[in-house]
């Protein structure tokens, strides 16, 4: 075979195919296939934290209660409903390129966008004020030590941490370093998001998407729900615990 | 003789389809990139190797006269960390894998071929990290990096180490994604998988500890440096932590990972076995299972580090039943190996010679290895130069000889060359004698109670250690031998032919140096693995059929 | 010591032969195959070389028998070698109920002995022929490791808990003591000498060694100067706080619904993090002794309760949550 005939087969292929694919179907399959495979690590990743965090929630049980007591749940349930809804969106986005539909597909990649940041914005809020109650763990901020204050028997004041019985001050320190860390990472996730998100919105709105091609999209809206199946197990395991004891 | 199909060159290679650093630097050629990562892989393993001189040079004498207590300290460490993590984890995938697996598929490329090359980068980011922290001052917790003496006591670098160890985790498992996508989706029309050459396998293997074993050494990196940096007490018993916690973190990773190390090498020894004696490898498909068998149970024997470290004594039983299990698909190898030279037409270069070496030496250490699955001699051998021994036995007998045999064997088809042959043989004999020199005596000190990562030793060892050190200078003696003539070899070597060796597989099928796309046509296989001679030739064992 | 190179060092104890019988055996093994592999490998090779140029062999289809055979045999040998392991392993586990015990206190570089009838060593352990000897180990600072090659015992020492070994020496003679986990600058320094006498030897060596108080002695009196006595009773009987009176080896039931054998660690334990397992009716009012006592006066006070006999499943009264003895407060005079 000539150089000329394999040009020629690429010449009137997508443009979107690259050069060492056969075809427009094999680069999506191992578009798909790879990205399939990142989240598996991502699992093995969150997956050490979440073994961290059933250690110690079984060594300190009246601790964790204490401390995800303490977490503004409100807040976390809000979010949790802005990320379940954002992944609805992002259905409907790919939906959307699948079908040729594309306002549905930009406006929803929009949406899942706007809600992404919401989620992130709730979070800081969080952040905010347990930097404010002295509550990021060890020495992390400097000049600014894990020291909550702890509430006496009746008093009401939010910002006490109500103690139960067995519980310590260190101990519950070492559920927000759980907390911080396992929330922080999913954040980060979640950062990431929105990057790829922005991206994928700009390339939508040049019309670089179509139901030949739209597996960007695709790949994007699998990370997007991989990052929300994290926070459906982070919300209940940190916010919910000993809630039904007062 | 079939005379297997051999194409006139009719592109230019992938040497020198284009000219230039930046023709390098940015380039998403699977080869160059493999290059690329011979280079540095090279690079770090001589640094590695600067520091295991030092330790044999110190260990001469029983008094620490030849440095510090702080500064041996640091050098074994250091000679663990860049061995472990930046030559042996990537050394045959990063630069045969990444060579070949697109060729024996019949692929142009990787399925990510970018990401090939960011892959390279954050090694060599991780890596000049890594090297500033030794620079700066180096790090001494040994390789294992155990708390609390890692998080609150060492007065090291430790978080700067952590951390270019951390960044290279990322190349590995972006090297492993790659190889695995490629190996699903890209294999050319009638590759199926039971014709898929044995490195294949062992790369897919591989690949699949990588993805999930690596990020949970990343996290223990980053919980490690949260601890050290941010006083919060997960593995410090002081503040309520658990130190033995870290190590089961530490080795449900680094026990997967010398499989990593050792995979890709068995791989590549299959391939030298089968083309060698011109024959199939005997019980293929039991070959094949067995690396994915290493891979999966490689990944449930960790605690086997912990027998003597107060984890539960029947936590400590059931590690020791499955580290005994994770033997046994590594001895059907070594048996199908050995069986697929009966009866075979076997010639004796280089890379040949070095396939033998693996197999005899990966033998002994996989049976030491035995000796620390079983609980009660552990606990004799735990923490002394018999564990030493035992996985140099495999890291240098195993995965070097296979690295070396494997880069001597594919020279002409990456370089276009000839390795020099005489000189070849002379190295893998020295390399043989030096190596086993060097470690032997290391097994009988173990068991007489030398410790490990020892600055001074009582005077009884000395003579087994001058043994061990006058080996270890033979063994750098041979190494150095080849990184000189194959270096030399690219300039000034004989040209080879596209099929010097005149074999069948797909690899061979194509120009050497390859064209940047690999193949003039797409391949169309219609052939099984290892295919020598017509299938209807196959004798049975045990008939004779004349 | 010796100087010439044996392959096994002096086996001095009641199980270093067992131990030893079972390396012969895997070394026999492992000779065995080594031999047979390149034997069979170097055969081949040299039977079956090219002898011409062109020259292609019949291939050789697989077979499923051998394949069957050469996984079994190997399983079989495998599983021997486990069984005995882990045989011998409880053995060398399982710590005998009539030992003397003997403290470790590891450091960086250096261990501490204390005998229970006061002697304290460094670096050695004199020890009697024919008693079996039980080690109760912690660590200061790192993970440190007690290494006996003659015994053929080893243990990992760590911060934050009790580790334990047993032995029982039958060879008179000093032997080699090593550390054997990596603790920082000094590790290879951190040797030493165990010291195995004939009983009459070692009665006199007893003897011989001024008048140390014994770590149960030493521990009564910081029972009192910490002032323990307040919530638990100059003997242990109880009040505020839980009886300790024949607390040793009972089973406590805890706040949380788990039930703990009250060994070593859990008295250590409950003194630095008391509330990390609190006993099922008291109130969290025990205050943490934390950075407050060394490793060997936990040594001391733990050897002090193990000392204490008498009734054990008298819980002596609910917590009433009553004032908090600080710990810097002088107790009251034994009553």
């Amino acid at each position: 075979m000539t150089e000329s005939s394999v040009a020629i087969d690429h010449a009137t292929s997508h443009p979107a195919l690259q050069h060492h694919f056969e075809n427009m179907e094999q680069q999506r399959e191992a578009g798909t296939i790879g990205m399939w495979v990142f989240l598996v690590t991502e699992i093995m990743f969150f997956g050490g934290m979440f073994l961290a965090y059933t250690l110690y929630r079984s060594y300190y049980p009246a601790a964790f209660a204490a401390a995800s007591n303490h977490l503004d749940i409100t807040l976390g349930a809000i979010n949790t409903a802005v990320l379940i809804v954002s992944s609805f969106t992002m259905a409907l986005a790919v939906y959307g390129t699948q079908v040729g539909r594309t306002r549905m597909q930009n406006i929803c990649l929009f949406l899942t966008l706007v809600l992404g940041l919401t989620f992130l914005g709730i979070k800081a809020v969080e952040y905010r004020s347990k930097y404010e109650d002295r509550l990021i763990p060890g020495r992390l901020i400097p000049g600014r030590e894990f020291g909550p204050q702890v509430a006496e028997a009746n008093d009401t004041d939010p910002h006490k941490l109500h103690l139960r019985d067995g519980a310590s001050v260190r101990q519950v320190e070492m559920f927000y370093w759980i907390y911080f860390a396992m929330t922080g990472m999913h954040a980060l996730h979640m950062v990431i998001g929105a990057g790829l998100l922005t991206v994928i919105l700009i390339l939508s709105l040049r019309g670089r998407f179509s139901p030949e091609y739209h597996s960007p999209v695709e790949i994007s809206g699998l990370y997007w729900h991989f990052v929300d199946i994290v926070w459906i197990f982070l919300f209940p395991l940190l916010y919910l615990l000993g809630r039904h004891v007062h | 003789m079939e005379e297997f199909f051999i194409p006139k060159p009719t592109r230019v290679d992938y040497l020198k389809a284009e000219y230039g650093l930046k023709s390098w630097l940015l380039t998403r050629d699977h080869k160059r990139i493999a290059l690329l990562y011979l280079y540095s892989i090279t690079f770090f393993f001589l640094i590695g190797s600067v520091y295991a001189m030092l330790i044999r040079l110190e260990l001469l004498t029983p008094q620490g006269d030849l440095m510090q207590s702080t500064t041996y300290n640091k050098t074994f460490t250091q000679h663990g960390i860049i061995m472990v993590f930046f030559f042996l984890i990537p050394s045959i995938p990063a630069t045969l894998g990444n060579f070949l697996v697109p060729m024996m598929i019949g692929a142009k490329d990787l399925a990510f071929p970018r990401i090939n090359l960011l892959s390279w980068y954050i090694y060599l980011v991780g890596g000049l990290v890594t090297i500033y922290a030794l620079l700066a001052g180096g790090v001494d917790t040994g390789w294992t990096f155990y708390a609390p003496f890692s998080t609150t006591f060492s007065n090291s670098y430790v978080v700067a180490t952590g951390l270019g160890i951390f960044i290279n985790g990322f190349s590995s498992i972006l090297t492993g994604l790659n190889f695995i996508v490629t190996i699903h989706t890209m294999r050319a029309p009638g590759m199926t998988w039971f014709r898929l050459p044995l490195f294949i396998w062992a790369h897919y293997a591989t690949s699949l500890i990588m993805i999930l074993g690596t990020p949970v050494i990343a996290i223990t990196i980053l919980l490690l440096a949260f601890e050290r940096f941010a006083g919060i007490g997960i593995f410090d018993p002081a503040v309520g932590g658990d130190p033995v916690l870290f190590q089961h973190l530490f080795w449900f990773y680094s026990h997967p990972a010398v499989y990593i190390m050792v995979l890709p090498g068995m791989g590549v020894i299959s391939e030298l076995i089968a083309n060698f004696s011109r024959k199939n490898i005997f019980g293929y498909g039991f070959v094949a299972f067995s690396s994915l068998a290493i891979a999966v149970f490689g990944f449930l024997v960790w605690g086997h580090h912990l027998f003597v470290a107060g984890q539960s004594i029947y936590a400590g039983m059931i590690f020791s039943f499955l580290s005994f299990a994770v033997a046994i698909p590594s001895a059907i190898k070594v048996f199908n190996w050995t069986a697929t030279l009966y009866k075979a037409s076997i010639s004796y270069e280089t890379p040949m010679l070095y396939a033998l070496g693996f197999i005899g030496l990966f033998t002994i250490g996989g049976m030491t290895g035995l000796f620390l699955a079983a609980l009660a001699t552990d606990v004799h051998l735990s923490d002394t130069y018999f564990v030493v021994a035992h996985f140099h036995y495999i890291m240098v007998g195993g995965t070097l000889l296979a690295y070396l045999g494997g880069l001597h064997y594919w020279w002409p088809k990456i370089s276009g060359r000839m390795y020099p042959e005489g000189w070849g043989r002379f190295s893998a004999l020295v390399v043989f004698v030096g190596f086993n020199l060097t470690f032997l005596p290391q097994f009988v000190m173990g068991y007489m109670g030398m410790p490990r990562r020892y600055h001074m030793y009582p005077p009884e060892f000395q003579v087994l250690h001058v043994l061990s050190t006058a080996g270890a200078s033979i063994l750098g003696v041979g190494l150095l031998i080849p990184v000189i003539y194959l270096m030399w070899s690219m300039r000034y070597g004989r040209i080879a032919e596209a099929n010097p060796w005149h074999l069948p597989g797909l690899e061979w099928r194509t120009q050497s140096p390859p064209p940047t796309e690999n193949f003039d046509v797409t391949p169309v296989v219609t052939w099984e693995a290892y295919e020598f001679a017509p299938p209807e030739e196959t004798e049975v064992v045990g008939t004779f059929r004349e | 010591m010796q100087t010439w190179v044996p392959f096994v060092p002096e086996s001095a104890s009641t199980l270093s032969w067992k131990v030893d019988a079972l390396y012969f055996f895997l070394s026999g093994v492992t000779i065995f195959f080594t031999l047979l592999i390149s034997g069979v490998l170097i055969f081949f090779v040299l039977k079956y070389r090219r002898r011409s140029l062109h020259e292609v062999p019949r291939p050789v289809a697989g077979s499923h028998k051998l394949e069957t055979l050469w996984s079994v045999i190997p399983f079989l040998i495998a599983m021997t070698m486990f069984a005995w392991g882990a045989q011998l392993y409880f053995e060398q586990f399982r710590s005998p109920q009539n030992a003397v015990e003997v403290y470790v206190v590891g450091k960086q570089w250096m261990w501490k002995i204390q005998h229970t009838t006061g002697q304290r060593e460094i670096n050695q352990l004199h020890v009697p022929v024919g008693r079996k000897v039980k080690l109760i180990m912690t660590s200061e600072d790192v993970i440190h490791d007690f290494f006996i090659p003659a015994f053929r015992i080893k243990t990992d020492v760590l911060p934050g808990r009790y580790t334990s070994q047993w032995f029982e020496a039958t060879k008179p003679g000093t032997y080699h003591l090593f550390c054997a986990e990596y603790c920082g600058m000094n590790h290879s320094g951190m040797i030493g000498s165990v010291i195995v006498m004939e009983p009459r030897d070692f009665d006199n060596w007893l003897s011989g060694n001024t008048n140390q108080q014994s770590p149960a002695v030493a521990g009564q009196q910081l029972f009192q100067t910490l002032g323990c006595v307040s919530c638990h009773g100059a003997a242990g009987e109880g009040g505020r706080g839980p009886a300790l009176a024949g607390l040793f080896g009972s089973r406590v039931s805890l706040a949380s619904g788990q039930t703990v054998t009250a060994d070593e660690g859990y008295l250590r334990e409950s003194i630095v993090n008391p509330q990390g397992k609190l006993v099922t009716g008291f109130g969290p009012i025990m205050p943490t002794f934390q950075g407050q006592v060394t490793e060997d006066q936990l040594v001391q006070l733990v050897a002090f309760i193990k000392s204490l006999q008498g009734q054990s499943s008298q819980p002596a009264g609910a917590g009433t949550g009553a004032a908090v003895p600080s710990p810097s407060m002088q107790a009251a005079p034994i009553k």
